[in-house]
């Protein structure tokens, strides 16, 4: 089977075990809706899901690209001073434990309403696996090559971006797939705590609605919309740096 | 310059705790290719990370050092077991590596120099391939134009050519012999064919110490089928087998 043949029997099939589970659980609409209804309204409110997803997506966005440049930055200062590391790496493992869920409320508070409080917690969630990820690959450089650059005589600042960097790209790769499908998460938990625009916003306020028809429908276009952002960084990351 | 320095090591190597290698002492003359025989796990490997300046775990009492008494820093290349390529590099870049992790401008002299190397490695038609699209034959003559391109008068090979097929590595011999002659050589292997075709001077490295053996005369490499290079390598196994 080819790759769009496999994805399209995969999605029927998704699809037939929806609706299966609305007929045989005799669920009423309210509860969940079968594909149709749903996607009945994604179609009609079309221009209502795509104004918010507009919205999620220049969150998403610029959370990815403000977390992984900064991600980048951190992990490089990590990797080059020792000074850094023992100062900034504690101050990161703390971070992690607090839940960036709790964060929200306090984001809002500072940032509004509006775009930055989003953005500033998908940059968050995405912060840590990306320094970590970069860090890491950073560290591990063959041996082999640092061997080599010795008896090479290299120059510590050559050694870092001529060799480490390129060598830990990889490791960074991997650091941006895990964010392109955590970004969204973020920023979908900002639009809860409170915004006025995004599909998460959308999501809630077509649940206290009771339309659940159109919450399904901008489930739906998050989901599809976090499957795009991962299959586009997979393929930047695949085409830069050889997976 | 003066001419390329002879190299000379003395002492004894433990890595925490364990003793590496004995109290030994070997030499390596100037300007020829001297063969460090000797089995797995003898220490061959960490005589040679010495004189490269590595083997920061190794505790080394003696001294690893040139002959000439001024320090090796700077005057070595290493060739080791694996090409160590870089895959996002094409294969000028890998050959000019050194320039590039020193930081001098490359000279436009430098892009004349590299290619007449990739042509005595016989790759000048791959000069811009990613090494994953090269044979592993080819990636360790690349990694020999590298060493070349490095232009030092002392050259250091850990087993370079023991993962390569039979022809392969008969052909890298052949070349390495040709386009390394008059530096000094140490070429640490544990293939008794090998030290029997390039040693100028084949030091044999066993538990007990090192013994120099003496191979037959004439300029290498020596032809892999002469009577003489097969009796060589099998006196050397011999010697391997039945020591004492």
């Amino acid at each position: 089977m080819t790759r769009p043949l496999r994805i399209a029997a995969a999605t029927l099939l998704g699809l037939t075990i929806w609706q299966a589970v609305v007929i045989l659980g005799e669920l009423p609409r309210f509860i969940l809706p079968g594909p149709h209804p749903v996607f009945a309204t994604l179609w009609t409110s079309r221009a209502l899901i795509a104004e918010h997803a507009v919205v999620t997506a220049t969150e998403v966005l610029l959370g990815l690209g403000l977390g992984a440049g900064l991600g980048f930055a951190s992990a490089i200062a990590l990797a080059a001073s020792p000074i850094a590391r023992s100062l900034l790496r504690p101050m990161l493992v703390f971070s992690q434990a607090i839940p960036v869920f709790a964060l929200a409320p306090i984001l809002t508070l500072w940032l509004g309403y509006g775009l930055w409080s989003k953005v500033a917690m998908a940059l968050l969630i995405i912060y840590f696996p990306v320094t970590s990820a970069f860090f890491d690959a950073l560290m591990r450089t063959p041996p082999g090559w640092l061997e080599l650059a010795r008896v090479m005589n290299a120059a510590p600042g050559r050694l870092l971006w001529r060799l480490r960097v390129p060598a830990a790209m990889p490791g960074f790769a991997s650091g941006l797939r895990l964010a392109a499908v955590y970004a969204p998460i973020g920023a979908i938990i900002g639009e809860w705590v409170g915004a006025s625009q995004g599909l998460g916003y959308l999501m809630l306020l077509a649940n206290g609605r009771a339309k659940i028809d159109l919450m399904f429908a901008a489930l739906i276009v998050l989901a599809v919309l976090t499957l795009a952002l991962h299959a586009a960084v997979d393929a930047t990351c695949r085409r830069l740096w050889d997976g | 310059m003066s001419g390329p320095p002879a190299l000379h090591l003395a002492g004894r190597a433990t890595i925490e705790g364990r003793a590496i290698f004995g109290p030994l002492s070997l030499e390596a003359p100037a300007g020829e290719w001297t063969c460090l025989l000797g089995p797995s796990g003898v220490g061959k490997s960490t005589v040679l990370r010495l004189l490269a300046g590595l083997g920061d775990e190794v505790l080394f009492a003696g001294e690893a050092a040139a002959g000439d008494g001024a320090p090796l820093s700077g005057r070595v290349a290493l060739m080791a077991q694996t090409d160590l390529l870089m895959p996002w590099l094409d294969v000028t870049a890998n050959v000019t590596l050194g320039t590039r992790l020193r930081g001098r401008r490359a000279q436009r002299d430098r892009a004349l120099e590299v290619l007449e190397v990739l042509d005595c490695v016989g790759l000048s038609s791959h000069a811009a391939k990613r090494p994953n699209a090269l044979s592993g034959g080819q990636r360790q003559r690349v990694a020999l134009a590298r060493t070349l391109m490095e232009d030092r008068p002392v050259v250091l090979l850990d087993e370079p050519f023991s993962a390569l097929d039979a022809r392969s590595r008969a052909l890298m011999q052949d070349l390495s012999a040709e386009l390394l002659a008059g530096r000094t050589v140490l070429h640490v292997t544990h293939d008794t064919a090998e030290a029997a075709r390039l040693g100028q001077h084949v030091l044999l490295m066993m538990d007990g110490g090192i013994t120099s053996v003496t191979p037959p005369p004439g300029p290498i490499p020596r032809r892999y089928d002469a009577p003489e290079t097969l009796d060589f390598q099998g006196r050397l196994l011999r010697m391997l087998m039945e020591p004492g």
